[in-house]
């Protein structure tokens, strides 16, 4: 089977289990396809032999009554994967090996899915472009020298151009949606407290949600349904009763009620998003759905709100790379020498920029200007969207205000970088589930997606509404493996 | 002069002074595991054997409360008379040092667990309440060892993650002497509670102090100076007297006093300039993302204040109620939970007809006698409560005299003996029987003729040399009060 790797996970996962193909089969695939695609630069550590060695190992005493059985998985390199080095994208961790293993990855082994390396991110999540990486930016698989997006810019590549049949992502403000978007993929945030974040290197603790990343909805809905599992190792989890998200998938949306939030037409959006939006209300009617108009008021502030509440948290959660315990650590005079010369040339530019951010708006004296009042701003923002859910079952806009842009392009411009994560910051500001599906091509080609927000805990609800308006859209990515010589 | 005899007051020239004391106590938190992991609080193992990945901060760890340490707080609040916050929040606080592994320590900023409360001291002048402002839990840190190695610092983690709880009074304290009572107070209702084993060796529990001075009968206070990390009732103390004394001079000498923070130098007996309230830290404190705000229910609290045993001030007052003990006593008695567990078990055992002065007196005495002499907590008493019950009895039911009770307790000492069994085994029984001393008596008046004939005479001093020679004769067995009446009539 020379088009292993064109397959979708549902496909593979149903030829492993009639036993038309073995992991050891599938997993040579990807690993040739991958070594094949360096100039992607996906990979930040790959893990092909002992990939190879699992893959033998399963097919010797295959259990197939598991849901990725034998299926080989690369995953964003944050998170901890045991005697596997983990280094966020940093040189702060470039050579940091953990003794443990992320709660979400531990699941997908869990479920038989075999490990085949760390995908490349921007550095501690911070970036929507991959190029804050200490290891290169990724490429997209669309074009070459174009952005794969970011954070998850690795996965998202690694799965476009099929090095992967799926993966993971963690999203703070965008970091699945936006490189799905990029790439004409699918990604799911999940409502905050759905995935666990034991194991997961932390940028914005209050925001960060790891989720599934796919060539389509039904992969996204089993993987979801395999990472999303009550953890009482993070006090942030909660214990909800999660769907069979895969079994309970549903096109059958007939009257639905969709919101089209009025303040996401923001200004300057280019006319291919606004027409890729308008066709997806179109066909959202077409699946039977009701389109009904809302307003989510305090829209404009979720940007700014979020500049402040992610530095802040990452200013203190990235304080334990001094140094001292693990990682990389400069020659210093004294302590606070080999402090400032560690995280000086440890950590890059973007990450230092949101560090001195962060710490500015907890400085006593401005703590109240800046870090409560974008606490009581957050507050706003999640009554708007309770608002909404009154009314509407869903919402659908735009997943990012333009298509993929060129590599370097927006990089000494962090404001118009800032700028793509426009409508997925406040989902993430309001804990709640999001999922961007491809739904049609920017003038030059690049792909351009779909967002449709659900209520708390509403995954299976989204996953339904994107299943079924995925069938509609019938998107086709223009994958020319032009990285391939 | 003050018209209070205590009065603790600094005198220059034609002022005098009230130093203004508060503290912030860190207590450690009895507890198995530590406030956000699993791992052992045990004292004195390994360096860094006692470490989690939660407390060595490795990425992506996240920390998960101890109920059992929020218990602990909650229990401590209910004996400090305080009010229980139904909600607390867990803030971090920011800085960078070796041994504090998150760059932050997580502790209560704006909510803490427990409120406003206060603890009644027992002064000598009379009782007097010290106001509590809050108490809230918090982790420690590591610890830096600096001594090992000329150019290297070493860290142990062990201590990193362990339960503290940070107890802060209200500026109530106007003393050196109030604060030692204050600090044994609070260990003494910790100790009851079970909740702080008040170890200060072990570090168990230390101060932050507080000390302002200002003119005696002034309202405002004073500006003050912390003095970090004091780890014995006796160096607080010292370092209050030099800082008092300090900050009254630099006024008297027409300064200011700076607020800042100080260390005490324990081998130099003064406190030190460590950081200026321009160098204070900026500690940029937010809720910590990694936790959920701590909510407690009626139910919760209510199940523990259930279960807490009678605490100090209450076992006093009904030991002066039930036992007709002077307060003096009550207090000594109550003030160590082991002491009291002690006199109550002596109390137990000694049956009905007892007698509790004399129990008390044996205690207070000749048993604290012992425990200062080789230096043994009551805990570890080489007599038991039970055998020293019977002893009591002994002595109370005429089986043996005070004096040679005293001897009896001596040999107890060796292995715990049984009272009884010593007097039986070394013939240490009374004498009470008139008919034989009444013939020990007749012998020795025989024998000195000459002293009965001078006694006859008027010489009534030689009564007390025919007394030793007859308790000489029984080998101090025999009953004085017989003795005496016998005496009485042969002479």
């Amino acid at each position: 089977m020379s088009d292993i790797t064109k397959q979708s996970l549902s496909e593979l996962v149903k030829n492993i289990k009639n036993k038309k193909v073995s992991s050891e089969e599938i997993t040579k695939e990807f690993v040739n396809r991958s070594e094949k695609s360096k100039e992607l630069n996906a990979y930040i550590t790959e893990d092909y032999s002992s990939a190879l060695d699992k893959a033998k190992k399963f097919d010797q005493k295959p259990n197939l009554d598991l849901k990725l059985p034998g299926i080989p998985i690369a995953v964003k390199d944050l998170f901890c994967t045991k005697d596997i080095r983990t280094t966020a994208g940093s040189k702060i961790l470039h050579n940091f090996v953990p003794t443990y293993e992320s709660t979400v990855t531990q699941n997908i082994w869990n479920e038989g899915a075999i490990l085949l390396g760390k995908l490349n991110c921007d550095e501690f999540a911070m970036g929507s472009s991959n190029e804050t990486s200490f290891f290169g930016n990724a490429q997209n698989p669309i074009d070459k020298n174009l952005v794969p997006g970011g954070s998850s810019g690795g996965s998202a590549s690694a799965v476009a151009g099929q090095l992967t049949p799926i993966t993971i992502g963690t999203d703070t403000g965008g970091s699945i949606r936006q490189p799905a978007s990029f790439t004409g993929t699918v990604g799911l945030k999940p409502t905050y407290g759905s995935c666990s974040r034991y194991g997961i290197v932390a940028f914005a603790s209050s925001l960060d949600q790891a989720g599934p990343m796919a060539q389509n909805v039904k992969d996204c809905a089993l993987l979801q349904e395999v990472i999303s599992t009550y953890d009482p190792k993070d006090s942030t989890s909660i214990n909800f009763k999660r769907n069979a998200y895969s079994k309970e998938l549903t096109n059958n949306i007939k009257g639905k009620k969709i919101g089209i939030p009025k303040e996401y037409r923001v200004e300057g959006m280019p006319k291919e998003i606004e027409d890729l939006w308008q066709k997806g209300i179109n066909y959202a009617k077409d699946c039977g759905a009701e389109i009904i108009d809302i307003s989510l008021p305090h829209t404009s502030y979720a940007l700014p709100t979020y500049y402040i509440v992610a530095p802040a948290e990452a200013s203190s959660n990235l304080a334990r790379y001094d140094g001292v315990k693990y990682g990389f650590r400069a020659k210093g005079e004294n302590l606070i020498d080999m402090y400032e010369k560690t995280r000086s040339e440890g950590f890059g530019a973007e990450v230092q920029r949101r560090i001195m951010i962060g710490t500015y708006v907890l400085s006593s004296g401005y703590y109240d200007a800046y870090y409560l009042k974008a606490q009581k701003v957050r507050k706003l923002i999640k009554n708007d969207f309770d608002e909404a859910y009154k009314k509407v079952d869903a919402i659908l806009t735009p997943s990012t205000p333009s298509a993929a842009f060129k590599i370097g392009e927006k990089k000494d411009d962090p404001v118009s970088m800032y700028l793509n994560d426009i409508f997925t910051v406040p989902v993430n500001l309001a804990g709640l589930p999001g999922i961007s599906i491809p739904a049609g091509h920017d003038s030059k080609g690049y792909p351009l997606g779909l967002q449709i927000i659900g209520k708390a805990f509403d995954e299976q609800n989204i996953l339904n509404i994107a299943y079924a308006m995925e069938e509609k859209i019938d998107f086709k990515n223009k994958i020319t493996d032009w990285w391939i010589k | 002069m003050s018209k209070n005899k205590s009065e603790y007051l600094i005198s220059r020239k034609d002022n005098q002074y009230e130093v203004i004391i508060g503290l912030e106590v860190h207590a450690q938190v009895t507890s198995e595991s530590k406030l956000f992991s699993t791992s052992s609080t045990k004292f004195g193992a390994e360096p860094n054997t006692q470490v989690s990945l939660v407390d060595a901060a490795f990425p992506g760890m996240l920390p998960v409360i101890n109920e059992f340490c929020v218990k602990q707080a909650i229990k401590t609040g209910i004996g400090l008379n305080a009010k229980i916050n139904k909600r607390s929040v867990f803030d971090r606080k920011n800085y960078f040092y070796a041994d504090l592994p998150q760059g932050y320590q997580i502790s209560q900023f704006k909510d803490p667990i427990v409120g406003e409360g206060n603890v009644i001291l027992d002064m000598p002048e009379g009782q007097k309440k010290v106001g509590i402002e809050r108490l809230h839990l918090e982790q420690d840190a590591g610890k830096s060892i600096h001594d090992l190695d000329p150019q290297n610092t070493f860290v142990d983690l062990n201590r990193s993650g362990v339960a503290l709880m940070e107890i802060v009074s209200k500026p109530d304290l106007r003393s050196p002497e109030e604060v030692s009572v204050y600090i044994k107070k609070l260990r003494s209702i910790m100790r009851y509670l079970g909740t702080c084993d008040g170890n200060m060796q072990e570090g168990s529990l230390r101060a932050d102090v507080n000390v302002s001075v200002r003119i005696k009968g002034s309202k405002d206070l004073g500006t003050r100076c912390e003095i970090k990390n004091v780890n014995s009732i006796k160096f607080m103390q010292m370092a209050i007297e030099y800082e008092a004394n300090r900050q009254v001079d630099l006024i008297e000498e027409g300064n200011s006093i700076d607020q800042e923070t100080r260390l005490f130098d324990t081998k130099k007996n003064e406190t030190r300039s460590m950081r200026s309230k321009e160098d204070a830290h900026d500690y940029r404190y937010f809720p910590d993302p990694d936790l959920l705000p701590l909510e407690v229910s009626d139910e919760f609290i209510n199940k523990l204040k259930s279960d807490i045993p009678e605490l100090p001030d209450d076992k006093k007052t009904r030991f002066i109620d039930e036992f007709k003990l002077s307060p003096y006593e009550a207090n000594i008695l109550v003030s160590d939970i082991d002491t009291a567990k002690y006199f109550e078990e002596v109390v137990a055992k000694m049956g009905k007809n007892k007698d509790i002065k004399l129990a008390v007196n044996w205690i207070i005495g000749e048993l604290f006698a012992i425990l200062n002499s080789k230096n043994l907590e009551i805990s570890k008493s080489p007599i038991s409560a039970k055998n020293l019950a019977i002893l009591i009895n002994l002595i109370k039911n005429g089986t043996i005299s005070g004096k040679i009770a005293k001897t009896v307790f001596e040999l107890m000492m060796d292995g715990n003996k049984d009272p009884q069994k010593i007097v039986e085994e070394k013939g240490l029984k009374q004498q009470s029987d008139p008919r034989a001393l009444e013939a020990l008596i007749d012998k020795i008046i025989n024998d000195n003729r000459e002293k009965a004939v001078e006694y006859k005479q008027g010489k009534e001093k030689l009564f007390g040399f025919f007394v030793g020679q007859a308790m000489k004769a029984s080998g101090g067995k025999a009953n004085p009060q017989l003795i005496n009446e016998i005496l009485k009539k042969k002479l």
